[in-house]
């Protein structure tokens, strides 16, 4: 009984944990939840752009990790009074690194063959290093005693939407391009286009007339664009510097986050903030009683499986399940 | 399972009063079919008569509402556990799907002995591809993949499979679709062997004079019931026909050819290459005018696809010169894969046509609108536009294919198959539209598989041989001759 008891109590303190560390305080919210669900939801939103046209677009971590370094480098060089041009510069910089960044892949998938997903994985890998290598070197602070970068200059950073909080201008264009993005693929010819070579390339080229080889190479760069403006938004908007481990894994978790969604632009908005809601309540969890954050690593993987394993029994249409082999539906 | 003895003379497979409901169509109901031992079995009936389900039912893939299975003379019906596939399998019977169901990138001997178990070891089913091949006469090469087999070929290594886990029942499904004529004929006595062997057939089919030509016994499905079952012998073209269509078959009106007109697409010296880079039609020259309709006849793997598809402006020209109007139609030969996108909606498909040349925003209204019309002008049995295309029968599906290519005023109109799986009915709706489209000036080329087809249709044609396209008389044996090379 005894021990009943206890443990009961040490649920309701674990629950009580995480609400406190995810959404139950102002603070958490504002300056947790909220600005974690930020880069979640333009990474996710770009994911599920590149799903959508059947490109497996996995390096959105290496894509956001690109884009804060070409921020950081932006925000580091521009003088402090250029007002709101050097915003508008230092994230289209990241932006663009992003792009190139996925654009290494659309290039080896077009010409030689080579797999998104083990491209856009390798180049992961090679991106966290380049942080690592640059935040030791040509980029580290001038006393060289920290590994990581001096503070970007004023006039690159993102306004905070209230003073008290560290909730930053981003929020707004996650909004603006989570509903951009619908509206791109269901009202668009282009955004069309990527859903017609998404779901059967073969019909999208020889009923529709449409090159698919370039909307998906297209599809990869803008998902890395997206992905390397989010790395330029965490930099301009939280860290205002580099260094390593700048991204607890925005990229990997975007991915949870679109594939919850379903790919739904706008069904993002929601993913992304209950996967926030998820990660800042386990580290509550940790902070406050002692449960390994791991756990929320857990209810993620959960999630994703229980969705998946609904959208296999209602047949949802991503590629990803190849049209069942259809023996004679006529007869 | 009983464990009664099996009595020399039960017959291969019963079913018993099968019903299969889905949803609100009841697709079986109370059908009874009987193949006995050594015989050939035609199955007969439209599209959606529910052939392909009663054949489900019998090899395990769909549990009916209600109904008896008796195999070699065992109820199968089970117990506590459904018949599945796996039991059907293991007493002896074998399906070959129309769409065919190997691994392309595995060779020949993997894909025979794919689903077995135990070890693989390559020389033990290599024998056992030696020994199935030259028990049944049936030749195929080992050690290619199984995506470098011709369609002939795909399908030998499916009934190859089945009898590799010693099939006696085999089921075939449309088998006749994809071959040529002589390839059906070497198909339809190969069954007839099996079959004198003490091997029995099942043959689903369309084909009114192949299911006479070969079978013992033929049933025919109407609407899910059993409406005509009978010896082969005693049966005509014409009485089934009857009880397929029972307000009967319309014969094909002799239409008067019309004058041509201009010409509207001219080849040079054309070569086609395909996606692989090899070079598969080699220095065509020929013109097609408005108002006439080309057949092109072919035997399978000639090239003919690729020509129809360079034609359509969907291939590369890879030497020489072709000159296209700018307005095309295309029927692709799969449907499924290359005409629709089965998940979108019937809108959504219909808005595929030219969408590599849209610009701006969908008029997804508009292309509503244009879908509800079309469905009406071409009697598509669907509740609304919105729904998806994969809900559709096959036939209404091509119906939404052809429709959408010919719903504007085009100059050229190439049909690759344009009727394969449909029933009678769909496939004289079908060419009714070709000729409309012709004498509304259009220049229609069609191929199909069914010489008879293209015969029908065609006031000119083409035949492609080994890459090599002349034009021959409308001749039943001189097209014959030209489709298998002779002079």
């Amino acid at each position: 009984m005894i021990a009943d008891l206890s443990l009961a109590n040490d649920f309701g303190q674990i629950l009580d944990a995480f609400w406190r560390g995810s959404l139950g305080t102002s603070s958490a919210l504002f300056s947790g939840t909220l600005v974690r669900a930020i880069p979640l939801t333009i990474v996710g939103v770009g994911v599920s752009l590149a799903f959508r046209a059947g490109v497996f677009n996995i390096g959105g971590e290496g894509q956001l990790l690109l884009g804060a370094v070409a921020a950081t480098v932006v925000g580091l060089l521009l003088p402090n009074k250029v007002g709101a041009a050097g915003i508008i510069l230092t994230l289209s910089a990241g932006a663009l690194a992003g792009a190139a960044w996925a654009g290494i892949a659309a290039v080896l998938r077009n010409r030689f063959g080579v797999l998104e997903v083990i491209s856009t994985i390798m180049l992961n890998f090679v991106a966290a290093n380049l942080v690592s290598y640059l935040v030791r070197g040509p980029l580290q602070e001038p006393t060289h005693t920290y590994p990581q970068t001096d503070l970007i200059s004023a006039a690159a950073r993102l306004p905070r939407l209230w003073s008290e909080t560290r909730l930053h201008a981003g929020i707004l264009i996650a909004i603006c391009l989570s509903i951009a993005s619908w509206w791109f693929l269901t009202r668009t010819a282009a955004g069309f286009r990527v859903r017609a070579v998404g779901a059967s390339p073969s019909a999208a080229g020889i009923s529709g007339l449409v090159d698919a080889s370039s909307v998906t190479a297209r599809a990869l760069l803008v998902s890395g664009a997206l992905a390397g403006l989010a790395g330029s938004i965490e930099v301009t908007g939280v860290t205002y510097a580099l260094y390593e481990n700048l991204s607890p894994g925005y990229g990997f978790s975007a991915i949870a986050v679109a594939v919850l969604a379903r790919l739904h632009p706008l069904a993002v908005l929601g993913t992304a903030l209950l996967i926030a809601t998820l990660e800042t309540g386990a580290l509550g969890m940790q902070r406050d009683a002692g449960v390994p954050s791991v756990v929320a690593s857990v209810l993620e993987a959960m999630a994703i499986l229980v969705v998946i394993g609904i959208g296999g029994r209602t047949g949802a249409s991503w590629r990803w399940r190849k049209r069942r082999a259809h023996a004679g539906a006529e007869a | 399972m009983s464990t009664e003895k099996p009595e020399r003379a039960s017959p291969t497979l019963e079913l018993r009063g099968v019903v299969k409901r889905f949803g609100a169509v009841t697709a079986l109901d109370a059908v009874d079919l009987t193949v006995e031992r050594g015989s050939v079995h035609a199955l007969l009936g439209e599209n959606g008569a529910g052939k392909s389900t009663l054949m489900r039912v019998a090899y395990g893939l769909t549990a009916p509402d209600s109904g008896s299975i008796r195999l070699f003379g065992q109820d199968r019906t089970g117990g506590g556990r459904p018949f599945s596939v796996r039991d059907a399998v293991r007493a002896g019977v074998g399906m070959v799907h129309q769409h065919m169901s190997l691994v392309p990138s595995l060779s020949v001997v993997e894909n025979l002995v794919l689903g077995g178990t135990g070890l693989f070891r390559p020389g033990d089913a290599e024998a056992l591809l030696d020994r199935v091949s030259g028990e049944s006469g049936l030749s195929i090469r080992r050690r290619v993949l199984a995506r470098d087999l011709s369609i002939v070929e795909q399908q030998r290594l499916e009934i190859l499979k089945a009898l590799a886990r010693q099939a006696r029942l085999l089921i075939l499904d449309e088998p006749t679709a994809v071959l040529a004529p002589s390839e059906v004929d070497e198909l339809l006595r190969w069954i007839r062997a099996f079959a004198a062997g003490g091997g029995s057939v099942v043959l689903v089919t369309h084909k009114l004079r192949e299911a006479l030509a070969v079978a013992d016994d033929v049933t025919v499905l109407r609407r899910g019931r059993v409406v005509f079952v009978g010896r082969a012998t005693a049966s005509s073209e014409q009485s089934l026909a009857h009880a397929i269509f029972p307000e009967g078959t319309r014969e094909s009106s002799s239409f008067p050819v019309p004058s041509v007109g201009d010409v509207v697409l001219q080849a040079d010296a054309l070569d086609v290459i395909d996606a692989r880079g090899v070079r598969r039609i080699r220095s065509a020259s020929f013109q097609l005018r408005r108002r006439e309709i080309v057949g092109v006849a072919a035997v399978e793997g000639s090239g003919h696809r690729d020509l129809l598809l360079a034609l359509a402006g969907r291939q590369p020209v890879g030497g020489g010169t072709l000159r296209l109007p700018q307005r095309v139609g295309l029927i692709p030969a799969d449907r499924e894969r290359d005409g629709l996108i089965p998940e979108f909606t019937l809108t959504e498909n219909l808005a595929l046509h030219a969408l590599g040349a849209r610009r701006g925003l969908m008029p997804w209204r508009g292309l509503a609108q244009r879908m509800t019309e079309l469905l009406k002008q071409f009697n598509v049995v669907a509740p609304s536009a919105s729904v998806r295309a994969r809900s559709l029968s096959g036939g209404n599906q091509q119906r939404i294919v052809v429709g959408r290519e010919l719903e504007q005023e085009v100059d050229l109109v190439v049909a690759d198959n344009p009727t394969r799986g449909l029933d009678l009915q769909a496939t004289e709706f079908v060419h009714a539209r070709l000729r409309d489209a012709a004498a509304r000036g259009a220049a229609v080329v069609v191929h199909s598989s069914d010489l008879d087809e293209v015969l029908a249709l065609a006031s000119r044609i083409l035949v492609v041989f080994d890459g090599q396209v002349k034009e021959v008389a409308v001749d039943p044996h001189l097209v014959g001759r030209a489709m298998l090379g002779a002079a």
